[in-house]
């Protein structure tokens, strides 16, 4: 039996983390995630995890690197400036193909910004913060049940294709309340990363087996003892000068998500059917949207919605589709136009493109979404 | 016995290192690895986590479970791996610009919190990875390519900050004097809190020639002439301390281990 729950979505990510197998917390204060990292606190050790808060969020996001390669999942949450400063770390997760989920609950920026204010304004920073070429998978959820079952796929992700999962919440998820439909064991996937049987099978420790893209990944202790760095790495696991690793190492990183689309690549359609208007939109945006749907509908006016799921691999060769049908596509997102330039590149001339942003650290209204909607 | 411990504790196909003839990053590293054996400790066992810079670059040379990470922040990465398995033995080798600059918040705080990894730093006075810029322990008035008209800033004693910070054991050895670096890593494994072990080094090729400190013999020479046991030191006066590096065991105290005390929180909860 199903049960329902009234929670906030902040707490629905720490039940999806606990739900997906997540035992190891690292993080360091910061609204509006705090309550994450104060949810973990009280719930890791209850389930036999670990919580554990770090003197900074260059700590907690290594902190929780260190804890998966010792073959537990983990986690670590914040918002803005935290985000900003786990990005060294992030590309060391990604280079060395070591899960882990990264949550981040935006605010308004940049610096200090608005510190309670809900925005979008990472999106392009979940996708390019990390210097250098690398692959990168973030999620944005627009329901606290979202807050929970796609935080337990955002762990789904990382242990099946071995690299960090950003989960792009924001203020407006974080803290809604509702009822939340929570499932029952079993009755949503779990993908646990895969173990090579012992260290005399394992071989090189960087070697992808049976043509996957994806090693296998033994945790430390498991007697592979092998070597993890953030240098470039041949198979073995060990740096190197060849230009040729280079190449087909940050080639493969960035393949096993793009060769993968159809696995990863999540999104919803509302009422697209038989729309003129489609309306682009993620997050807490959605909420928005779905009203103003609603309301141009009762006038007569087709409008639908297109919300990408996973922001970033992004789903644009649907969104592509769509565009070939509508009259135009209006972009809605909580800062100045960062969905808007994927858009506009999928779209091209397809159909008109308009936008609505806001960096003013307010919500967008479902009454600006409809006056947009109208303009001529 | 010398080629038993490579046998045993190195990487020999990823031998010869890349260290600089004469630097002193090898003989720690092989006081390290003396240390394990001596201890009789399972090597699939110990995970050994390095920051970034020449002395971190051990990490690739030895067989353990190693993980070479990101500049500084190795005690946060080792952080990550003790709380999440504490029955691994997890050990720590940085530099002294990455132990105590970039990373000097983490030893601060992973000393006050006691968790029990041992933190090995092989400290040359100098950024030697990246040419030879002055580190926080370079000593003043002396010359790094960033101080070319000699160092203005205070050095930092690591072992005193990592002792005033919480660390339960703190030892000062060289790369000259093998036998009492062994010895004291040895001890600060053993240790079951957060235990620090400077281990002056020598970086000949940039600290040695900006400051005219002659060959890597004159250096390790030097090391041996000026090197002052505790015991010694307790009658000595700060004047003639000056200068001189004081070797051995500098402090020990007792509190809880991290991990020990957060697995009686889940005994706790669980109500176990
Ligand atoms: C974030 C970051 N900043 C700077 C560097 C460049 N860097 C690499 S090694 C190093 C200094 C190493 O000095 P130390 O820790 O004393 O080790 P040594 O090379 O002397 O053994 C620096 C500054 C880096 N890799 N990452
Ligand atoms: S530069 Fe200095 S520290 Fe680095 S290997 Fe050479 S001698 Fe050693
Ligand atoms: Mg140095």
């Amino acid at each position: 039996m199903k049960q329902m729950k009234l929670m906030q979505g902040n707490e629905a990510c720490v039940e999806g983390a606990i739900a997906a197998g997540c035992r190891f917390y690292a993080g360091y204060p910061i609204t509006p995630s705090a309550e994450i990292a104060e949810g973990c606190a009280v719930r890791m050790p209850q389930v036999g995890g670990k919580f554990i808060q770090m003197e900074d969020e260059i700590a907690s996001c290594a902190a929780a690197i260190g804890a998966s390669a010792a073959g537990v999942k983990s986690m670590t949450a914040t918002s803005g400036p935290g985000f900003s400063l786990k990005q060294e770390n992030l590309g060391y997760a990604c280079l060395t193909e070591i899960p882990f989920v990264l949550v981040d609950v935006q605010r308004a920026g940049p610096s200090t910004g608005l510190p309670t204010s809900p925005s979008q304004g990472d999106v392009m920073q979940a996708r390019w913060g990390t210097h250098g070429d690398h692959p990168a998978i973030a999620l944005s959820p627009s329901t606290v049940e979202e807050c929970y079952t796609l935080c337990i796929k955002c762990f789904n992700l990382a242990e099946k294709y071995r690299t960090p999962v950003i989960f792009l919440m924001d203020e407006i998820v974080g803290h809604l309340r509702e009822n939340v439909e929570i499932p029952e064991e079993g009755e949503f996937e779990i993908v646990n990363r895969t173990v090579p049987a012992s260290p005399a099978e394992a071989g090189p420790a960087y070697a992808c087996k049976n043509g996957s893209l994806i090693p296998e990944m033994a945790p430390f202790g498991h007697g592979q003892r092998y070597n993890v760095t953030g240098l470039i790495h041949a198979a073995d696991g060990f740096p190197t000068n060849s230009t040729e690793i280079a190449d087909a190492q940050v080639k493969r990183l960035v393949a096993k998500i793009e060769e993968n689309l159809d696995d990863i690549l999540a999104w919803e359609e509302t009422d697209l059917e038989d729309a003129e208007v489609c309306i682009l939109c993620y997050g807490g945006t959605a909420r928005s949207a779905q009203s103003a749907v609603e309301a141009l509908r009762a006038e007569g006016i087709r409008a639908g919605i297109f919300r990408p799921i996973t922001l970033w691999p992004f789903p644009g060769k649907r969104l592509e589709e769509i565009s070939r049908k509508v009259k135009k596509v209006l972009v809605a997102e909580h800062n100045n136009g960062q969905i808007l330039l994927e858009a506009e590149r999928v779209i091209k001339n397809n159909c008109r493109i308009d936008f609505i942003g806001k960096v003013d650290g307010t919500v967008i209204t479902p009454d600006e979404i409809v006056r947009k909607v109208k303009e001529a | 016995m010398a080629s038993k411990l490579i046998d045993e504790y190195f990487r020999e196909d990823h031998l010869p290192h890349i260290w600089c003839a004469g630097c002193g990053h090898g003989i720690l590293m092989r006081d390290v690895a003396q240390a394990v054996h001596n201890l009789g400790l399972d090597k699939d066992r110990v995970v050994l986590v390095s920051g970034i810079g020449c002395s971190s670059r051990a990490a690739g040379y030895m067989d353990f479970n190693t993980m070479h990470t990101t500049h500084g922040r190795a005690l946060a990465f080792a952080t990550g791996v003790k709380m999440a398995r504490p029955e691994l033995e997890v050990i720590c080798i940085m530099g002294d610009g990455d132990a105590s600059a970039i990373g000097g918040n983490h030893l601060i705080h992973a000393a006050r919190r006691n968790i029990g990894i041992t933190a090995i730093i092989f400290n040359n006075d100098i950024y030697g990875m990246t040419g030879g810029q002055y580190s926080p322990t370079t000593p003043y008035g002396e010359k790094g390519t960033t101080a070319p008209y000699g160092n203005i800033d205070r050095p930092f004693d690591i072992v005193k900050v990592a002792e005033a910070a919480g660390a339960t054991y703190t030892a000062r050895g060289t790369a000259y004097d093998a036998v009492r670096t062994t010895k004291l890593i040895e001890e600060g494994i053993r240790h079951k809190g957060f235990s620090v072990i400077e281990c002056a080094s020598i970086c000949p090729t940039y600290y040695g020639r900006k400051n005219k400190k002659g060959s890597a013999v004159d250096m390790y020479r030097w090391q041996k002439e000026n090197s002052v046991s505790v015991e010694k030191a307790k009658g000595m006066t700060e004047e003639e301390l000056k200068g001189k590096l004081i070797v051995g065991e500098i402090s020990r105290s007792e509190f809880p281990e991290l991990t020990e005390q957060y697995q009686k929180i889940i005994e706790k909860v669980q109500g176990k």
